[in-house]
């Protein structure tokens, strides 16, 4: 399982040219995965702070919970998104941020997962987010 | 669009190229008035979230929302200093942009209380009559002097 679920994730993060944009990247731990996006000038949003942009927050949320989904749910195409809701708690601050996506239940055609992101401490999210997702199939 | 006041469109600009996420994405300015904004983003190989199509990815649609939303409130608040800060961010994605389409998003701030904004945005690729995805966002207002 966890040798499937490594290649599963690490085809999803080679295959998709936004993640390198980004610069994310995940590590898996058993079936848990931490997904880890280094701070970088590119995804600055408030100079003055400064400050992730809050949109690199949502995607890198968003990008979370499909490779989570890619692990749970191979497919050779990826997942669609439906709709996410993104809360900001805090400012994502010029340091290395983490998330973990939960898969809070998959269905035959859809997923609902919820995210939460930290930086140096696990207990004070940043960021969070709530959404539903289309699983493709191979067939 | 071409009676915004100066401060405006200054705004404007300092949002598209002074800010490094917006710069990096490419982002360009569409037009902007009294609490309304507009921004587009060109199609990029880089920018790309599924390679069996060659779609722009819902990331950089994120982006793009949430920079459009912030620019229609910083166009409400008015010419006094202030800084913004996104509380939330509901994002609906109708269907996939067309494959190696550029995004355009529109945004306004429909009401302002003296803390809140809150907007609606809405994104398309070929025809605004066909969106890709819409947004509704609440950002809070914080003034310096008050």
């Amino acid at each position: 399982m966890s040798d499937d679920a490594a290649q599963q994730l690490e085809t999803f993060l080679q295959r998709v040219p936004y993640v390198r944009f980004l610069g994310m990247h995940a590590e898996l731990a058993g079936d848990e995965m931490t997904a880890v996006l280094p701070f970088a000038d590119h995804l600055v949003g408030n100079t003055f702070l400064p400050a992730l942009h809050g949109g690199v927050i949502g995607a890198f949320l968003e990008m979370t919970a499909l490779a989570q989904l890619s692990i749970a749910q191979p497919s050779a195409r990826v997942h669609k998104t439906i709709d996410i809701t993104i809360e900001y708690l805090r400012p994502g601050r010029a340091l290395t941020s983490y998330a973990r996506a939960d898969l809070r239940k998959v269905g035959r055609r859809i997923a609902n997962v919820h995210v939460e992101a930290w930086q140096d401490d696990r207990s004070q999210p940043f960021a969070a987010l709530r959404g539903h997702f289309l699983l493709s199939s191979d067939s | 669009m071409t009676d915004a006041p100066d401060y405006m469109r200054e705004m404007s600009q300092r949002m598209v190229g002074g800010t490094p996420q917006s710069a990096a994405l490419g982002f360009r300015f569409v037009s902007v008035a009294h609490a309304r904004g507009s921004l587009e983003v060109p199609w990029r190989e880089d920018l790309v979230g599924d390679p069996d199509t060659g779609v722009i990815a819902g990331g950089v649609v994120t982006s793009l929302l949430d920079h459009t939303c912030g620019m229609a409130m910083a166009a409400a608040a008015g010419a006094e200093p202030f800084s913004t800060a996104t509380l939330d961010l509901r994002i609906d994605y109708m269907r996939p942009a067309a494959p190696r389409a550029g995004v355009i998003a529109e945004a306004h701030c429909y009401k302002l209380t003296r803390t809140i904004g809150f907007v609606r945005a809405e994104a398309w690729d070929v025809d605004k009559s066909d969106l890709i995805a819409t947004a509704q966002a609440a950002f809070v207002l914080n003034r310096p002097h008050t």
